[in-house]
C-alpha cells in the first residue's frame, strides 16, 4: 500500500512536469464542450437556393419570400429558367433549385392544388435530405396558409361545405429534446470519448513509454508487484477523468443549461463503471505494443471503431447486423446510451442498471485478457 | 555465488536465431567476473535471464542459492540490475530517482549511504538536476548509485562503460574495485578488451558460446602462438604484404601496429627483408607479449 501510493505520487510528479499532458488536460475538455457541440451538428443551415419562378404571380412570390425568410436558406438567385438555375448548381453556387410552373396561381385558385419542382445537390447526403424535407415543409405550411385564405373566395354554400371538412392538422411533439438541439444530444456523447482518451489511452500510452524508454526493466528488477505498478499508472488517470468530468457537468450546465435529470451521483457512478472498462482495453494495447508507434496506431485503430460503431453520430438501430453485432460489445455504445438516458430522459440509475451491467461484464472480459496477455517475462 | 549451468536461449519463430549456447560457469562471492565479447555476442541475453527479465529455455541459473526461474523475487531483492542502455527516469531529478528506487526496495537512501557516497557524491552537486540533463558519464554514476542504494549481494552490469569517455571509464573501474572490497559479487561485461584485466576472472564469448574462461593471465598464459607487433608507413598495403606471406599465420591491425602471429621458423630479419623487397624500409618488427585481445582473436580466428 505504501509503496503503490509512492508510485502513484511518482507518476503525479511525470505527468506535471511533462510540458503537454497538463495543458492538453485542460485544453482537450474545453475544446471538445466549448467548441465541438457548435461545429459537430447535423442540423442544416445556410442552403443556397436558386428559385425558377415561371408563375411571377402574386403567390409565387408570397412562396419565394417565405423560402428566403427561412433560417435554413440563403435565397442565392432567381434566373428566368431550369438550365440557368442547373448551371449556377454546378458551378457550385447554389445547392438547391425550386422551380415554381407558370400555372402556380391559376392551379392553386381552380383546382386548390399545385406542385412545385425542387431539385437537391445531393453530394452530401444530409444536406439533400433535409434540404427537400424543410421545403415541403415550408410548401405545406404556405398551402395551409392559403387554403384559410382562399375559403373566403368560395360561394357561401359550398364555403360552409368546404368548412365542415375536417382538417388534418399534424402537429409533432419532441420529447426529451424539445427544441431539436442537436448539441444536447451529442454533448454526452463528447463526455463517453473525453473519457475514453483520458482513462483508456493516456494510460496505455504511459505504460508503453515506459517500454520504449527502457525504464520498465528497472521497474522489472525490483521487488513491486506489477499489479502495483499498472494501478499506479492507472489511478491518476482516474482521477483526472472524474475531475473532467465534474468540470464537463458544471460546463454543460452553465453554457448549454443541460443538467442531468437523473442526477450527477448516477452520472458519475456510470463513468466509473466505464472507466474500469476502457482502463482494460488500454492495458490490452500496452501489452501487445514495444513502441509508441504501434501503440498509437492500435489507439487509432480502437478510437474509429468505438466512436463510428458506438452510436455517437449515427444510431446503432439503423446499422447492420454485424456492425450491431459490434456495438453489442462496445463500452462506448453503452455508456453514450446511459448517458443520454440520464441527461435527456431523466432516467434514474435503475433504469440505467443494464447498460452498467453490460459495461460491468466487458470490464471482467477486458481486465482478464490484460492480466493474461501480460508477460511478466518474454 | 553464481552456478550457471547449460543455459540456452534462441529468439524468433522455431528459435532461429540461437542467443546463448550451452552456456554454464561459476562465479566465487566477492570476485569480479567480466564477459568480454563482441555486439550481439549474448552477453545482453545472459544477463538478462541472470537479472530474472526473461527466461532461459533450458538450463539453470542459481544466485547465491535462488533459481532465477523459480525464486525470481527473491532475486530481485538480492540484485542490482544496471542495464546497457541508461533507465531511469529522465524527467526526475537525481535525488528523486535514488529516492524512488530506495523506496522501492523499502529502503532508505541514509541507510546504504555509505555504499554509494563514494560514487554518490561526484554527481551530488547536480542533484536537483534531471536524470535527462546529466552527462554520459554522470549518468552512469546515478545509474550505479540506483543499482547498489538497496545493498544487493550481487551487482550484474551489462556494458556499464559503453560510450563513457577513457578518465570515467577508468574512475569506473575504480569504484567497481572498492566495491569488491565490500564484498559484492560483481558480473559484469563489456565489448572492450582492455578492461579484462581489471577482473579476477573472465569468460570470451562469441556467438552465444563461451570461448575460454579464466583468471586474465590464464587466458594469456595459454596463448599458443608466437606473436610480432609490425610498424611501419602505409598500414593498409603492409597489411595485405603480410598476409602474403607464408610463415604469416594471421595478421590483424591493432591501432597503429599490425599484430602478427608466425611459424617457429620464422626470423624478424627474414620477414623484415621480405618486406624491404616489397619496397617498404622503415618497418620495425618486435616480438610482444599477448593481450586478451590478442586471445580473443587466435580463439576465434
Amino acid at each position: 500500500m505504501k509503496t503503490l501510493k509512492f508510485l502513484i505520487e511518482k507518476e503525479f510528479k511525470q505527468m506535471f512536469r511533462n510540458p503537454l499532458i497538463p495543458r492538453l488536460i485542460v485544453l482537450f475538455p474545453t475544446m471538445v464542450l466549448l467548441v465541438f457541440p457548435w461545429a459537430v451538428s447535423f442540423e442544416i443551415k445556410n442552403i443556397r437556393v436558386d428559385v425558377v419562378d415561371h408563375s411571377k404571380s402574386v403567390y409565387s412570390k408570397r412562396l419565394t419570400d417565405k423560402i428566403a425568410a427561412s433560417q435554413y436558406f440563403i435565397l442565392h438567385d432567381t434566373p428566368p429558367d431550369y438550365n440557368a438555375a442547373m448551371l449556377n448548381m454546378e458551378n457550385d453556387e447554389t445547392d438547391m433549385i425550386v422551380e415554381i410552373p407558370a400555372s402556380f396561381d391559376v392551379d392553386l385558385v381552380k383546382r386548390r392544388e399545385s406542385g412545385v419542382g425542387v431539385a437537391v445537390n445531393s453530394v452530401n447526403g444530409t444536406q439533400g435530405l433535409l434540404g427537400s424535407n424543410y421545403v415541403m415543409q415550408i410548401v405545406n405550411d404556405f398551402s395551409s396558409e392559403l387554403r384559410g385564405e382562399l375559403t373566403q373566395t368560395l360561394p357561401p354554400q359550398t364555403r360552409v361545405s368546404f368548412m365542415r371538412l375536417k382538417k388534418m392538422n399534424i402537429v409533432p411533439q419532441y420529447k426529451y429534446n424539445p427544441a431539436l438541439d442537436y448539441k444536447k444530444f451529442m454533448i454526452p456523447g463528447f463526455m463517453v470519448l473525453l473519457l475514453t482518451i483520458l482513462c483508456g489511452i493516456l494510460p496505455a500510452l504511459n505504460i508503453v513509454m515506459e517500454k520504449e524508454n527502457g525504464t520498465i526493466n528497472q521497474i522489472n528488477v525490483t521487488p513491486i508487484s506489477k499489479m502495483n505498478f499498472i494501478l499506479a499508472k492507472l489511478i491518476p488517470y482516474w482521477a483526472v477523468g472524474l475531475v473532467v468530468m465534474i468540470i464537463s457537468i458544471t460546463l454543460s450546465f452553465l453554457i448549454y443549461g443541460l443538467w442531468p435529470g437523473g442526477g450527477v451521483v448516477a452520472v458519475l457512478i456510470s463513468s466509473i463503471v466505464f472507466i474500469l472498462s476502457v482502463s482494460g482495453l488500454g492495458i490490452i494495447i500496452s501489452n501487445y505494443s514495444e513502441t509508441m508507434q504501434q501503440a498509437s496506431f492500435l489507439v487509432m485503430f480502437f478510437i474509429l471503431i468505438l466512436v463510428l460503431l458506438g452510436g455517437m453520430f449515427t444510431p446503432v438501430s439503423s446499422m447492420p447486423a454485424w456492425a450491431q453485432a459490434i456495438a453489442a460489445i462496445n463500452p462506448f455504445n453503452y455508456l453514450t446510451t446511459a448517458f443520454r438516458m440520464l441527461y435527456l430522459n431523466g432516467s434514474s440509475l435503475a433504469d440505467v442498471s443494464g447498460n452498467l451491467l453490460a459495461l460491468g461484464a466487458i470490464a471482467v472480459v477486458l481486465n482478464g485478457w490484460a492480466v493474461f496477455s501480460y508477460k511478466k517475462r518474454g | 555465488m553464481i552456478e550457471v549451468k547449460d543455459l540456452h536461449k534462441s529468439y524468433g519463430r522455431q528459435g532461429k536465431v540461437n542467443a546463448l549456447n550451452s552456456i554454464s560457469f561459476t562465479v566465487d562471492d566477492g570476485e569480479i567476473f567480466g564477459v568480454i565479447g563482441p555486439d550481439g555476442a549474448g552477453k545482453s541475453s545472459l544477463f538478462r535471464i541472470l537479472a530474472s527479465l526473461i527466461l532461459p529455455d533450458s538450463g539453470s541459473a542459481i544466485m547465491n542459492g535462488h533459481d532465477v526461474v523459480k525464486d525470481y523475487r527473491k532475486i530481485r531483492q538480492i540484485i542490482g540490475y544496471m542495464p546497457g542502455r541508461f533507465s531511469l527516469y529522465q524527467d526526475l531529478s537525481v535525488e528523486e530517482n535514488l529516492v524512488f528506487f530506495a523506496t522501492l526496495f523499502n529502503t532508505t537512501v541514509e541507510e546504504n549511504y555509505h555504499l554509494i557516497k563514494d560514487i554518490y557524491q561526484q554527481i551530488e552537486p547536480f542533484k536537483k538536476r534531471r536524470a535527462g540533463a546529466l552527462s554520459g558519464g554522470m549518468k552512469q554514476k546515478l545509474a550505479l548509485s540506483c543499482a547498489l542504494i538497496h545493498k544487493p549481494e550481487i551487482l550484474i552490469l551489462d556494458e556499464p562503460t559503453t560510450g563513457v569517455d577513457p578518465v570515467s571509464r577508468k574512475e569506473f573501474w575504480d569504484m567497481l574495485g572498492r566495491l569488491k572490497e565490500q564484498g559484492i559479487t560483481i558480473l559484469v561485461s563489456t565489448a572492450y578488451m582492455d578492461e579484462a584485466s581489471r577482473c579476477d576472472r573472465i569468460a570470451l564469448i562469441r556467438e552465444g558460446e563461451f570461448i575460454g574462461s579464466d583468471t586474465p593471465q590464464g587466458i594469456i598464459d595459454d596463448y599458443p602462438e608466437i606473436l610480432w607487433a609490425v610498424e611501419g608507413t602505409g598500414m593498409s598495403a603492409l597489411l595485405g604484404e603480410l598476409r602474403a606471406h607464408d610463415k604469416v599465420k594471421s595478421s590483424f591491425a591493432f591501432g597503429d601496429k599490425i599484430h602478427i602471429t608466425v611459424e617457429k621458423s620464422l626470423q624478424t630479419e627474414e620477414l623484415k627483408r621480405y618486406l624491404a623487397n616489397k619496397k617498404f624500409n622503415d618497418v620495425r618488427i618486435a616480438p610482444i607479449a599477448p593481450t586478451v585481445e590478442d586471445c580473443f582473436m587466435a580463439l576465434t580466428s
